[in-house]
């Protein structure tokens, strides 16, 4: 499981990485993404993989023992899930005010308009 | 002699903070303060002659920096040469400014460069004295720029910085070496240390440094060219800077090592070659010259070499000579140049074709330029008879047949000089009125004064030389070879070779001066033959770098974002595959690793699919279903992995995500496909190397145990401590709860980004 997940996590960063490199605005967008979701499968992974046993201590437990999911990842990947939330929106609308305002279609145009500035 | 150079450097800045009126006021009354230094210095003459002054202040002793000068015999001729002549020269651009828009400027500068040129040739200490011989560079530089408005005299500056400059950090490596193997960097101690210097393997490099410094601030070939270039400065500037004073600090550094470094590898062989060289070359280039500054420049070239060739002789005569020749070339120079910047000023024209006749209006001048032309061609009785006789008695007692080669050469250059000095003094005055000038430009008093002051002061020496033999050269001589000696100025020899060849020089000069008519065609050709020089192949050298960089930063700068990605991830893949060959093996270690199961594997088969929509599809709506499919993807993932926690969290977000995406989807532009092929290649690859890494690394990672402490310590205490049994809420909320205050600012931020962005109206 763990290989498959790696090499996912791998497929993932390609993917993203190509995306980003074209010139469209919107793949970058969605290159952003898919890299945000590869990274935090990365951590995930990282932290080692465990089935069925959440970090949550028991009913009438006061400490988590035995088998359990490593808390410690999945707190950092939570702060990370939102983070990169806040950069898409931000890039998305930044990106769509360029594209409305400046009417930018690609990362080229942009940089023909400065020179011709 | 700190507090005058802090006062120097007190004024400078203080002189910056007048408004215009009022400094030019003030600052009429700034030949004062070379006045009263030259008086400071002259009353220290007689403690001078028995043995050296010296001061002490500790600056930063840990790395034997202090602040310590010495006033001996060499840098009591040089204070002299720098107040007396600066004196002359405050006094006389006072008139010469006058009117200029950065008047009070010019004296920030000029007294600046006069504190450091003080500091220069008193410091004991090898790291101040490097201090000030860059400031000296830097006020140079800021002089020949000072008419900035002018491209030439901007271009010029530049390049007398970047020469003299580049010089002074190859000394500063030389002051370095010297100062590991003394030990010290205090002048005093090295001259003392002598043998444990000659005995270093590292002194060919130290020699070569030295040499490097100084051969570049006195312009001796190859590095000449900036000499001439300097004198767009306005032309106080190039009496004071770059003839009398700061060009003779290279002089100044070698006379003060040649003690020590005398004999020692090639030190001589190189010092008579180079100067030897410079001197005929200086000489001959003169008197092809129709600019009178390019002529003064030129035969300051000369004499700078002669200097030299006089170190590189290093006998006691030939030192001797060498001090003489230093004052007598700064007296004659320096007279030249004002007669010359008052022609300038008057005429409004240096150019000796269209200059003639002046002595009609302007006796006085003329006198002066004659008197100045006169102690340079070395006639009786003035100064520079005695210089040139000394010089060429040094060579001659010798009875080596080398030197008397070399005493061929000082004559042959000394011809062309005695010319030059003719050209550059009388010329102007006699012969037929050219431009006739109609009404006659009044000539200042300022104006006149100082080079007066010089030619008489020339003749005055030139027939009591005792005066100034006993109290300014003999105590040179005494501070280089610590021995006293007698007095050997004469003024009238008798009929000995040396005289002979004296007057020889004279006549020929003559001869030369009126047979020879100046004209364009001869600098043209001039011009021409040195068509391969060193200046062009400096100038070839910085074209070189300058497209190099210009085609790197291309290259690397090209302004497409994709680009600069693509750049970085490269350098990065580069990075890590280098840190994997050599770092770790890359083993596939096993993973003893969970089964798959099915539903695992549709999910996963599902985000693989999602991603390679995006991929190849075309449509933007696909691309954000597919998005949706791969953020449900790792929802399910994290469910199935005991993460509830992210699995909301991916939910939620992704799902707003979307909701983004679609409300903004018919404000964002359609997708292009703009696909080049060869491109499209070359990105699959970097993403796909790139990808390969990552699975790599987290393989690797896995495999390795890693220490759960921290996650063992929240397992235990999230209860107890914390009250809360979802640990990872725990951790988020409690544990490092100030974290998460901070990522919510950052949302916040983000959020008040979008929110302003979409409000926003552009004017325009």
């Amino acid at each position: 499981m763990e290989t498959v997940l790696a090499i996912l996590t791998g497929f993932m960063y390609a993917a993203g990485i190509y995306l980003i490199l074209r010139r469209s605005l919107v793949k970058l967008i969605v290159g952003l993404i898919i890299l945000g979701n590869g990274s935090n499968l990365l951590i995930f992974l990282l932290g080692g993989i465990t089935r069925g046993n959440p970090p949550v201590i028991g009913e009438n437990e006061s400490m988590l023992t035995g088998i359990y999911a490593d808390p410690l990842p999945q707190a950092l990947i939570l702060t990370a899930i939102v983070i990169s939330f806040g950069l898409q929106a931000f890039a998305m609308v930044l990106l769509q005010r360029e594209y409305v305002q400046g009417g930018v279609e690609d990362f080229d145009s942009i940089k023909e308009e400065e020179e011709a500035l | 002699m700190l507090t005058a150079i802090i006062i120097c450097f007190g004024l400078a800045f203080f002189f910056f903070l007048f408004n215009k009126d009022f400094g030019e006021r003030i600052l009429k009354w700034s030949p004062l303060l070379p006045a009263s230094l030259l008086i400071y210095f002259l009353s220290k003459g007689n403690e001078v002659r028995q043995g050296a002054l010296q001061e002490f202040t500790p600056w930063v002793p840990e790395m034997g920096i202090n602040l310590s000068f010495k006033l001996d015999g060499l840098s009591f001729l040089f204070t002299l040469l720098i107040c007396g002549i600066g004196t002359l020269v405050y006094f006389y651009s006072v008139n010469y400014m006058k009117n200029h828009p950065h008047f009070i400027r010019f004296f920030s500068f000029l007294t600046l460069f006069m504190g450091s040129m003080l500091g220069l040739v008193l410091s004991d200490n090898l790291i101040t004295l490097f201090i000030f011989w860059e400031l000296t560079s830097i006020s140079s530089f800021f002089l020949i720029g000072f008419n900035h408005q002018d491209k030439n005299a901007r271009k010029s500056a530049i390049t007398a910085l970047a020469i003299t400059g580049g010089g002074g950090l190859l000394l500063l490596v030389g002051f370095v070496i010297l100062g590991i193997i003394a030990g010290s960097y205090e002048l005093s101690v090295l001259i003392e240390s002598g043998d444990l210097i000659a005995e270093s393997i590292y002194l060919p490099i130290v020699i070569l440094l030295l040499f490097a410094g100084a051969f570049t601030k006195s312009a001796q070939l190859p590095f000449h060219f900036w000499l001439p270039d300097a004198m767009r400065a306005p032309t106080p500037i190039s009496t004071y800077l770059h003839s009398a004073t700061m060009v003779k600090a290279g002089v100044y550094l070698l006379a003060r090592f040649s003690p020590i470094m005398d004999g020692e590898f090639y030190w001589n062989e190189i010092l008579i070659i180079v100067g030897g060289t410079t001197m005929i070359y200086g000489a001959v280039n003169s008197i092809f010259k129709t600019d009178l500054k390019a002529i003064l420049a030129y035969t300051t070239i000369s004499a700078l070499g002669t200097m030299m060739l006089l170190i590189g002789i290093g006998t006691p005569a030939a030192l001797l000579a060498l001090a003489a020749f230093i004052i007598v070339h700064a007296l004659y120079k320096a007279g030249l140049f004002l007669v010359t910047g008052a022609i300038d000023k008057t005429e409004k024209t240096r150019d000796l074709l269209a200059l003639g006749g002046l002595m009609k209006h302007r006796k006085l001048l003329f006198a002066a330029g004659l008197l100045a032309a006169v102690s340079g061609a070395g006639l009786i009785p003035s100064l520079g008879y005695h210089g040139k006789h000394l010089i060429y008695e040094s060579l001659y007692n010798e009875h080596s047949s080398f030197l008397m080669v070399i005493l061929g050469l000082v004559f042959l250059a000394n011809i062309f000089i005695v010319c030059a000095s003719f050209l550059a003094g009388v010329k102007p005055f006699t012969g037929k009125i050219i431009a006739e000038q109609k009404p006659v430009n009044p000539l200042s008093m300022f104006l006149l004064i100082p080079p007066l002051l010089l030619g008489v002061g020339g003749l005055i020496a030139g027939v009591f030389p005792a005066f100034i033999e006993k109290n300014v050269v003999l105590p040179v001589y005494q501070s280089l070879s610590g021995k006293s000696i007698d007095p050997a100025f004469h003024l009238l020899h008798g009929l000995d070779f040396v005289s002979i060849l004296s007057w020889l020089t004279i006549i020929f000069g003559l001869i030369l001066y009126f047979f020879f008519k100046p004209s364009l065609h001869y600098q043209n050709t001039l011009n021409h033959l040195s068509k391969v020089s060193s200046r062009n192949l400096l100038k070839e050298l910085i074209d070189l770098v300058k497209k190099l960089f210009s085609t790197l930063t291309h290259l690397l700068q090209n302004g497409y974002l994709r680009y600069y990605t693509a750049v970085i991830l490269v350098f990065l893949i580069i990075l890590i595959v280098f840190r994997m060959y050599t770092g770790f093996g890359i083993g596939f270690q096993a993973v003893e690793g969970t089964s798959i199961r099915f539903i695992e594997g549709v999910t996963i088969f599902m985000m693989v699919v999602s991603i390679v929509m995006t991929l190849y599809t075309d449509s933007r709506v696909v691309s954000v279903v597919a998005l949706g499919g791969l953020g449900l993807g790792m929802c399910l993932l994290y469910l199935f992995f005991s993460a509830p926690d992210l699995a909301m969290t991916q939910f939620a977000i992704d799902t707003l995500t979307v909701v983004l995406f679609v409300l903004l989807l018919r404000n964002l532009p359609l997708y292009l496909n703009k696909v080049d092929r060869r491109l499209n290649i070359k990105d699959i690859m970097i993403s796909g190397i790139f990808g390969a890494i990552i699975t790599l690394i987290t393989l690797e990672v896995i495999a390795v145990q890693s220490s759960r402490e921290i996650s063992q310590f929240y397992a235990e205490n999230a209860y107890l401590l914390a009250k809360g049994k979802n640990i990872v809420n725990v951790i988020l909320v409690d544990f490092r709860g100030a974290d998460t205050l901070v990522e919510i600012i950052v949302l916040a931020v983000a959020g008040l980004g979008v929110f302003s962005l979409i409000k926003l109206k552009m004017n325009d």
